[in-house]
């Protein structure tokens, strides 16, 4: 079990002492019904310092940061920013399952995309999620999910294979290195 | 050379924890005047009292300091016993040296100078004081309360029954308060007018009661014993002396699109109204914006049809001066705003919970009115949009309560007990409906709560979903309640027909421009304050200003019912 002063540092500013349980996370939670944990369980386990089980979780796998726990908590706790603490916790220390590790590589490609564009050019994205997560567990099926789609994609001029870039890129790089500059935060 | 005592109080822990009591005893020994210096764990106590009054007499001490908490708290006990002793109680003084000094300081070796300090300068005031006696001045032997809801129409029932005259003051045109409107009271379910209207009629009729409705406090002036406070009797364009409340004038007034305050908007009513058919005093007000002949100069027609000659629209607002010796305010309460008009910036509504969007999700106070038998579906269960019967109701408690970020922090105590009852007048009603209840904790603390809630869950088949609720929306005229049971770790979805929000008890409006006119002090949630919770929990720190009910923290019917005692003992 992790010491509560370490789990105070690395969730400070998150409030995740001052939940109650009442649930309105869960609640209004638009992917709840998917999660094995619910977002007030996960925060529970936080406060416990039981990090072990949260972050091994597939729930925080699921969270798709709409923020709309931490906008209607009556705590004012930032759920959605716990969430956030464990996945890259989970990812930092190798926590999540195989297939979970696949949502962390396409958040890879979709930020490397954006800092390398500036914009996101779609195409690009799935080729590099595809072979990233190709390399990672050679999984021929989900090479080829999708790829039925693309033609009808085409047609309707949904998929363009030129994307736009935005022209200065060294904004997109600065703002980037701000975000990512230890100590500042994620 | 001067014979003063000092008396050390270790307050259990409260002073000794910080303070080198023993240290602090010897040093102020050696300040000049003081005869002797002792310390004692509990200076309040029997035990200490009495080394007060062995000292005084034995050592013929000429003062008394006592270094323990504030003199708000204990002047008076060492007074009397200093009296009791011989001494003049005007030669005692206290050194606060809990909330000055132990309370709000750590560093015991600084605290303890402090102490020191604090009681070298209370021996000076001492060395200081003289003998003094009490004076008698006359009091004016009335009181005045404000406000005739259920907790002023029992404390000017209480002061006029011990033989006393009494003012009561009510802003509304009648008294009654919230309590008048609501359906049946837990835990009883005995019905709210059963229990409060005889006590309107004898407030009505009391010979000891002056009671002016539709009226407001304009100022006060004086203090204790003998107030002087002017009442602003508001416009009611009717004279209530020659009125016979017969009732030709509001059935025949066309203009009927009012929302009835009483119903709180579930029903309308007309420009010239009663608030209610059981209203004390039992006659019509007329409201200015609504009629038409103060719009268009073009109706009269109550004029017209009044036998009695009793309307008069060159009624003028009338200041009226009164002379009493207390005052007992008794303000009330409002509901919290769920919606998004907020009265200050530190709140702020539910947008999520829909509420002034979908006419069916109601407030508590509407519910009562729609299990009310004098409600506008004379009980029935009706939702509000269309009629129908609701064959699938959720309740919602702490809905602004409890809730940080909305602004409310509290617990407003009454909710979970009101929730658990309208899950039973529903049931009650709706034979084969469904009622299901969000709620945090169950907080159900008083005689026969507890069992009162267990029967609305297993005899009545309440469903209980332990989680807040965090939407509401409405699709295919349905209202989708969006929330979670943490006890089964699942979200809940249910397609409900009506929605009924507890909302939170907050203080009524106007309460904080009272209490600056009265001069009493108030919380950050605008409550208010009493002298101190557990020892003078119905006085102001404003001396002959007391308080009862909900202007002072959220309350339920039985409480005010019960600290009245204390009060009209208080009074006189």
């Amino acid at each position: 079990m992790e010491t509560l002063e370490k789990v105070d540092s690395a969730f400070a500013g998150t409030s995740v002492e001052a939940c109650y349980q009442c649930g309105k996370c869960t609640g209004g939670c638009p992917v709840a019904g998917l999660m094995d944990l619910m977002p007030n369980q996960l925060v529970r386990l936080v406060q416990l310092g039981r990090l072990e089980k949260a972050m091994a979780s597939t729930a925080i796998w699921h969270c798709v940061s709409c923020q709309t726990c931490t906008t209607r908590c009556p705590q004012s706790v930032d759920c959605a920013g716990i969430l956030d603490v464990l996945r890259q916790m989970s990812a930092e220390q190798g926590k999540a399952a195989p297939e979970l590790r696949r949502v962390l590589v396409f958040q890879k490609a979709f930020l490397d995309n954006i800092r390398r564009n500036g914009r996101l050019n779609e195409v690009e994205l799935i080729g590099f999620f595809k072979t990233l997560a190709f390399l990672k567990d050679f999984n021929i099926p989900l090479l080829m999910k999708d790829t039925l789609l693309a033609p009808q994609l085409m047609q309707r001029g949904k998929l363009h294979v030129i994307g736009e870039k935005v022209r200065d890129r060294a904004v997109v790089r600065r703002i980037f290195d701000r975000c990512t500059k230890p100590g500042k935060g994620a | 050379m001067a014979r003063i005592g000092v008396f050390i109080c270790w307050c259990g822990e409260n002073i000794a924890r910080t303070v080198d009591i023993e240290k602090a005893t010897a040093e102020v020994a050696k300040i000049p005047g003081v005869r002797c210096a002792i310390n004692y764990k509990y200076m309040c106590s029997d035990p200490g009292q009495a080394m007060v009054r062995e000292k005084i007499q034995r050592e013929k001490l000429q003062g008394v300091v006592v270094a323990s908490c504030s003199p708000h708290m204990h002047l008076k006990t060492f007074r009397a016993a200093a009296k009791t002793a011989g001494l003049n109680p005007y030669l005692v003084e206290m050194a606060n040296v809990r909330e000055h000094c132990s309370w709000v300081h750590h560093d015991k070796e600084k605290a303890t100078e402090k102490a020191i300090g604090l009681i070298r300068m209370t021996v000076g005031k001492v060395l200081r004081n003289r003998a003094l006696d009490p004076i008698k001045v006359p009091l004016t032997k009335r009181a005045l309360v404000i406000g005739g809801g259920v907790a002023g129409i029992q404390a000017a029932l209480d002061i006029a029954d011990a033989g006393c005259e009494v003012v009561l003051v009510e802003r509304e045109p009648s008294i009654g308060g919230k309590m008048a409107g609501l359906s049946e009271t837990f835990p009883t379910l005995d019905c709210s007018q059963c229990i409060l209207t005889p006590r309107m009629v004898e407030t009505g009729q009391h010979p000891n009661i002056k009671l002016y409705s539709y009226s407001e406090i304009e100022s006060v002036e004086g203090f204790v014993g003998n107030f002087k406070v002017t009442i602003r009797k508001k416009a009611r364009y009717i004279d209530i002396d020659k009125c016979t409340g017969c009732g030709e004038c509001w059935t025949k007034c066309p203009s009927k699109k009012t929302p009835s305050e009483f119903d709180y908007g579930l029903a309308n009513r007309t420009a010239i109204y009663m608030p209610f058919p059981q209203a004390v005093p039992a006659r019509p007000v007329i409201d200015k914006d609504a009629c038409i002949k103060f719009k268009t100069g073009k109706c009269g027609l109550c004029l017209k049809r009044c036998q009695a000659g009793a309307i008069n629209f060159e009624d003028e607002d009338k200041l009226i001066t009164e002379e009493v010796g207390a005052i007992v305010t008794a303000a009330g309460y409002q509901l919290y705003d769920i919606g998004k008009d907020q009265p200050n910036a530190k709140l702020s509504g539910y947008g999520e919970y829909g509420y002034g969007e979908y006419a069916d999700v109601i407030t508590s106070l509407q519910f009562e009115r729609l299990s009310s038998a004098s409600g506008p579906t004379s009980g029935e269960i009706k939702r509000p949009s269309d009629g129908e019967t609701p064959k699938k109701v959720v309740f919602v408690s702490c809905v602004g309560s409890r809730d940080n970020a909305k602004g409310i922090s509290y617990c407003s105590k009454i909710c979970c007990m009101y929730t658990a009852k309208h899950t039973m007048l529903y049931k009650h009603k709706v034979h084969d409906g469904e009622a299901h209840v969000f709620y945090m904790d169950i907080r159900a603390g008083g005689k026969n709560y507890e069992e009162f809630v267990r029967r609305a869950i297993e005899q009545d088949g309440a469903i209980y979903h332990r989680g807040r609720v965090s939407k509401i929306t409405r699709e295919n005229g349905k209202l989708i309640v969006r929330g979670a049971d943490t006890l089964v770790g699942e979200p809940v979805t249910i397609e409900a027909d009506m929605v009924v929000l507890a909302a939170a008890m907050r203080p009524a409006v106007g309460v904080l421009e009272l209490a600056q006119k009265l001069k009493l002090g108030y919380d950050e949630f605008g409550f208010l304050s009493e002298s101190h919770p557990k020892l003078r929990p119905v006085e102001t720190n404003t001396a002959g200003i007391y308080i009862c009910g909900a202007c002072q923290a959220p309350k339920d019917i039985p409480r005010p019912w019960r600290r009245r005692r204390r009060r009209r003992a208080k009074c006189w």
